[in-house]
Formats: structure tokens, sequence, C-alpha cells
């Protein structure tokens, strides 16, 4: 066994049970070669409902106007732009366990990426319906593209946030896509050559790109997968700093700060992972996949969860601070009296985001709560709501008081319309990842096969033999061996 | 469609410790491995068989450039010929507003042009098909194709792979580059489809 192999026993293994290759193609693939259980339509058509219910939301705010949201005088922005960044903050996480774990060669990450990658793309979708129904005259959602036109031609601005937004998150959801397909093409000809019906042939033959698992396309994967994922970790960052710029470059007190984008991307990464933890422990359990996404990946991202919660914690405490600091008046009654003062009209909101994102997080310090299948559950669903109360207390606490006090008096509440565009995204969302966990397979197989032997249960408890071995007799052996 | 028919001898391996040695002495014997078709990518066996490396990253690197290159001529075009917009009385040559928007394109014109590069070189695309040499070289097995010449004693070859370790062994008659068609339909070649 050379050095390069061998992984300490005090690393769990990453896929449980006796397996090998094959057993690993037929757990991952054969629950997408079934019929979907009755469970899987119950929620799927949940999920469609919600979407329908979201596009009649969207029909009448289309067709009657923004008037149909309760934004007013001062809250121009008001649940669809929270909504917005929530979603997009949700999508963050997929291109971390793809991307940055990919150049940081974590091999927990072939568990759970593809299933995060695809959920990040459907997490985009669902941010970019937001910005675009919002311009109310839907049908000039054109005029963002910098293209010659005739009307001067008048371009966009390119030295405007909400431009560069445009940008970034199209490059996003393009390079996500692109990332998660090039990493799907084997495991769909994995599923085509394994297609019993004629329908499946062409469909994944289809999919597949007439893959064969050639060495040198192989090899080119390979080149590509590791190039997409250095281009993919400065492009997240990027996306949330963006994101965050919307607000940073105003002079808006609360918004106008330079701690801004490290805290998003931070705060992405974190309800990002939450929600990657809501749809996992959901997958794993009811397509029986509890050797490839165990216990130890459950853990591994509840880290990252008390990490991302904790920095995120600390830019809280850091603005709250800085507000009091600059001596800005401004700065520091929004913080003071539109935020932190608890009886003020939104103070709770700024107390319930403290409480869920800060505080609930510090569970995870106990190893044993980590590994605990139903707190993590609920965990990540509190942390998705603190996150999306960040976005709300962020937009909503610094606008609804402006400069001029007698603007002051309306308290904003969503319209049911707001709220049923919300839950239309959510609609959106699940029934695409439903299709997915029915037509996909939801693990990456190539990269679990191409881990097994150094992480597999079975072929650990052979390891250990070497681990029971003294340091100095294994080291001595593997020098003699190398000469 | 760079192929042609030729014959193959076919060994499928079910261990990738067994396929290492045996591409070596496959090599060292003078036969010419077509290729070795695996379930995942194994480090390393390109360089046991002695392919070079891809310059795949080259190319991104090109598309990259060609990003930035875009998006700054474009947009300084923009703000400084075509339309100068006045913007709070700011310089209209505003290089560090552009970064953001310079940054995304470079991202995606190499992320898009390498992936297209990719499907180019591999010869992938919907509606294509290959000849696979065996079903399980995308579930478990290593499948290692090695092309017969005049000289090439095909008794002799096959059980040179038996003994290197191979599980399956046989001969396979079949095209070497791609054709369109579908999987759901019997295997056709393109070149027997169209009479010549």
């Amino acid at each position: 066994m050379s050095l390069l192999k061998y992984e300490s026993q005090i690393r769990e293994p990453l896929i449980g049970g006796e397996k090998d290759y094959h057993q690993i193609t037929e757990d991952i693939i054969s629950p997408i070669e079934m019929k979907p259980s009755r469970l899987w339509y119950i929620g799927f058509f949940i999920s469609l409902g919600l979407l329908l219910f979201g596009a009649y939301s969207v029909y009448r705010e289309v067709t009657y106007g923004i008037g149909q949201w309760n934004l007013n005088k001062t809250i121009g922005w008001g649940w669809d732009i929270t909504n917005f960044v929530w979603w997009v903050g949700i999508g963050h996480a997929g291109t971390l366990i793809s991307a940055i774990l990919l150049l940081f060669r974590q091999g927990w990450r072939t568990g759970v990426n593809r299933a995060a990658e695809a959920m990040t793309i459907f997490a985009v979708m669902c941010a970019g319906q937001f910005p675009i129904w919002h311009m109310g005259r839907v049908w000039m959602a054109f005029f963002v593209l910098p293209y010659p036109n005739s009307r001067g031609p008048l371009w966009v601005n390119f030295n405007s946030p909400l431009l560069w937004d445009v940008f970034a998150i199209s490059t996003y959801f393009t390079v996500s896509l692109l990332f998660w397909y090039s990493g799907l093409i084997p495991d769909m000809a994995t599923v085509r050559d394994r297609a019993k019906t004629k329908l499946r042939k062409l469909l994944y033959g289809v999919a597949s790109f007439g893959w064969t698992g050639s060495t040198k396309h192989w090899q080119r994967h390979e080149s590509l997968s590791l190039v997409l994922a250095g281009l993919s970790t400065p492009l997240v960052l990027s996306v949330h700093t963006i994101v965050s710029f919307d607000f940073a470059t105003s002079v808006i007190p609360g918004w106008h700060t330079t701690i801004f984008p490290p805290y998003f991307v931070a705060g992405a990464v974190f309800s990002g992972f939450a929600m990657v933890q809501t749809l996992l422990i959901v997958v794993r359990k009811v397509m029986g996949l509890q050797d490839y996404i165990t216990l130890g990946h459950i853990e591994a991202m509840n880290k990252i969860i008390v990490l991302t919660g904790s920095i995120v914690g600390c830019a809280y405490l850091t603005e709250l601070f800085i507000a009091w600091y600059g001596q800005n008046p401004y700065e520091w009654y929004a913080f003071s009296q539109n935020r932190a003062n608890l009886f003020s009209p939104y103070g709770w909101s700024y107390w319930l985001m403290m409480f869920c994102n800060v505080v609930s997080p510090q569970l995870f310090w106990s190893s044993k709560l980590r590994r605990n299948i139903t707190v993590t559950f609920f965990m990540s669903i509190i942390v998705n709501i603190g996150m999306w109360y960040e976005r709300f207390v962020i937009i909503v606490t610094s606008i609804y008081r402006d400069f001029l006090p007698s603007s002051w008096s309306t308290y904003y509440s969503p319209t049911i319309w707001e709220i049923g565009f919300y839950l239309g995204t959510f609609g959106l969302f699940f029934t695409c990842f439903f299709l997915f966990a029915k037509y996909f397979p939801v693990v990456a197989v190539a990269e679990v096969k191409s881990i097994l032997k150094t992480t597999g249960e079975n072929y650990k408890a052979k390891m250990t033999e070497t681990d029971k071995m003294d340091a100095e007799k294994f080291y001595i052996e593997e020098v003699e061996h190398a000469h | 469609m760079a192929g042609g028919i030729k014959k193959f001898v076919v060994g499928s391996f079910d261990d990738e410790a067994v396929l290492f040695p045996a591409v070596k002495n496959v090599r060292k014997a003078g036969y010419k491995i077509h290729d070795v078709y695996t379930p995942f990518p194994i480090h390393g066996l390109d360089h046991a068989m002695g392919l070079r490396e891809t310059s795949l990253h080259t190319a991104g690197f090109i598309f990259a450039a060609t990003g930035t290159t875009t998006a700054l001529s474009c947009i300084s075009w923009i703000f400084t010929k075509d339309w100068p917009l006045n913007i709070g009385g700011k310089p209209n040559f505003a290089l560090p507003a552009w970064i953001p928007i310079t940054f995304e394109l470079t991202v995606l014109f190499s992320a898009v042009g390498m992936v297209l590069t990719f499907c180019y070189l591999c010869q992938l695309s919907p509606f294509i098909k290959k000849h696979h040499f065996h079903a399980r070289a995308t579930d478990d097995l290593f499948v290692m194709a090695i092309e017969c010449t005049d000289k090439t004693n095909d008794a002799e070859l096959q059980s040179f792979l038996e003994k290197a370790g191979a599980k399956e062994v046989n001969v396979q008659v079949a095209e070497t580059g791609w054709w369109i068609g579908r999987y759901d339909k019997e295997q056709k070649l393109y070149r027997e489809e169209k009479g010549y």
C-alpha cells in the first residue's frame, strides 16, 4: 500500500456497507428505474400546485401592475428582493461543494455534489424570477441586454450594480449548468447502458452525448472539471459580492457599508448548506442512499454551518459596532432604533434573525447534535428562516423610515399575491427537484466509484492492519519499498 | 467520423490494480492499445498508456482572454466613443466600475468555450453514436481494446490478455469513429447505411 492511498482509520468511511463498483451503480441508479412511489406523486403534485398558484400571482401582478404588492412610498423593495437575495444565496452551497471542495480535494463532496449542484441551478432559476417580474413591464425585460438598438443607441449603464447583477446571475446560472451537466454525462451513459426499455435508451442515449468512457475523454473531463472548479470558485464569491453591491453602493443608512460582500457570501453559504441538509436528509431516506450520504457527510456540512453562521454573527456585531463607532447619526439610528430596538415596528424581525442565525447554530459545537438527523433537519429549516429574515431586515428596516419623517407612517406587510409569488418559486424549486430526483442519478456515480477503494467501509476495514503498525515501522517499510 | 472499420481484440478487467500492469505489458509486447474504457477516471492511466497531456486548459485560457478583451473593448467603446453618458460628472472611462462585468464575461467565455471545445475534441453530442466494446464499461469493467494489424496473431494476443488478468476476452470488428444514430435502434454503421 502506497503512502498516497493510505487514509487513516480515524477518518470514517465515506461509503458505508459492503460495496463494489457494480453495487454502487445498482444502489444509485435502480431508484430512478423504478416507478415513482406514491409519496413522490404527492410531493410532486403539491409542488406543481404551488407553482400554479405562483403563476396566477404573477399573472395578477403583470395584469394589474406592481400595485398588487403592498410596496409603498419608501418601501420600493420588499418581499420580492428579499426572496431574490435569499434564493441566490441558497444557490451558493452547490458551487461551494462542487468547486471549492474539489480544489481542496475533499473526498466527501462526491456524495452530495450532484444534488447540491442541481439545487443551485433550481435556486438560481427561482431567484431570477423576482427581478424579472419586478420590472412591471416584463415584456421590456430585454432592455437590460446591451445590444445596438434604435433608441439612440441608448446603452445600459455599465457602472450600475444592478447591471452587474444581470451579468453575474446569468453567468452564474450558465456556468453552474455547464459544470453540472458535464459531470452528468458519464452517469447518463451508465443509465443508458443499463436501460431496458426503448424510451429510456433513446432519452438517456441523447442525454449522454455518446459517452464511451475512453481514457483520453476522461483525461479531458478531469481537466475540464478542474478548470471549471477554478473558474467557479471566484465566480461564486463574485456573485453574492455583486448582489451585496446592489445595497452597499447606495447611500441608504444600514446598506452603505464595506462589510457587505464577505458578510453576504458567508450568509449565502450558510443558508445554502442548510437547504442542502433539508433536501438530502429527505432524499437519502426516501431513496435509501444512507451508505452514500452518511452521517459523516451530514456532520461535515453541519461544521460548515456552524463556521459560516459564526462568521455571519461576527458580521452582525461588527456592523452594529461600526454604526455606533462611525458616529453617523443616520446610520446609528437605523441600527439602534429601526433594528435593535425590540419595540420598534420591525424590531422583532431583527431579534428573530439574531436568534435563528447566530444563537441556534451554536448547538452544532456538540458533535452529538451534529450527528443527530432530527436536530439537523429542524436546524436547517430554522437557519433558512433566519437567513430569509436577514435579507428582510436589511431591506425593509433600512428603508421604511427614510430621511423624511412625514413618510414614515406606513407599516409594510405583503399582500397575498406577494406571498403567492414566493410560494410559487417554492413550487418551481420543488417541482424541478422532484423531477431531478426521479430521472437523474442524484449521487455522482463515477465520482463515488473513484473514491471507493480509499474510503469505502469494506476497503477501510482491510487497512486496519496498516493502522496497527507503529508509525516508524510503517515509514521504514514504505521507504524501503520506494527504493 | 474520422474512423474506419477495424478489428480489435478486447479484454475486460474488473480491477484497476490488474489493469495497470496489463497495460504496461501489452505495450511492452509491442501491441497498439486503441483505448481503455473505464467507468470512472483512473489517475495515471493516461500516463501508463503513453497519452500526452491534454491542452484543454490552454484553450480555456484563450477563451478567458477573449472574454476579458471583449468586455473591456465593448464597454470602453460604448462609454467613451459611442454614447458618453454623464453619470454624476464622473469620468467616462470608469475602469474600476467595469471590473465586475469584465470578470463575469471572462468566466463566461472561458467556461462556455471550454465545454464546447471539450465536446468537439471528444466528439460528444446528442444523437451521436459510437461503438461500445462492452456495455459494462460504464458500470464496473475496465475494457481494453487492442487494434489488430495484419501481423497480429489474434489467438496469441487473446491468451496474452487472459494471462494478464482479463476476465473476458473477445475479438470485435468495429467502426472507430462516430455516426449519427439513436441508442434505442439497432446499431447500424454510418457507411453501411449510406452504402459505401
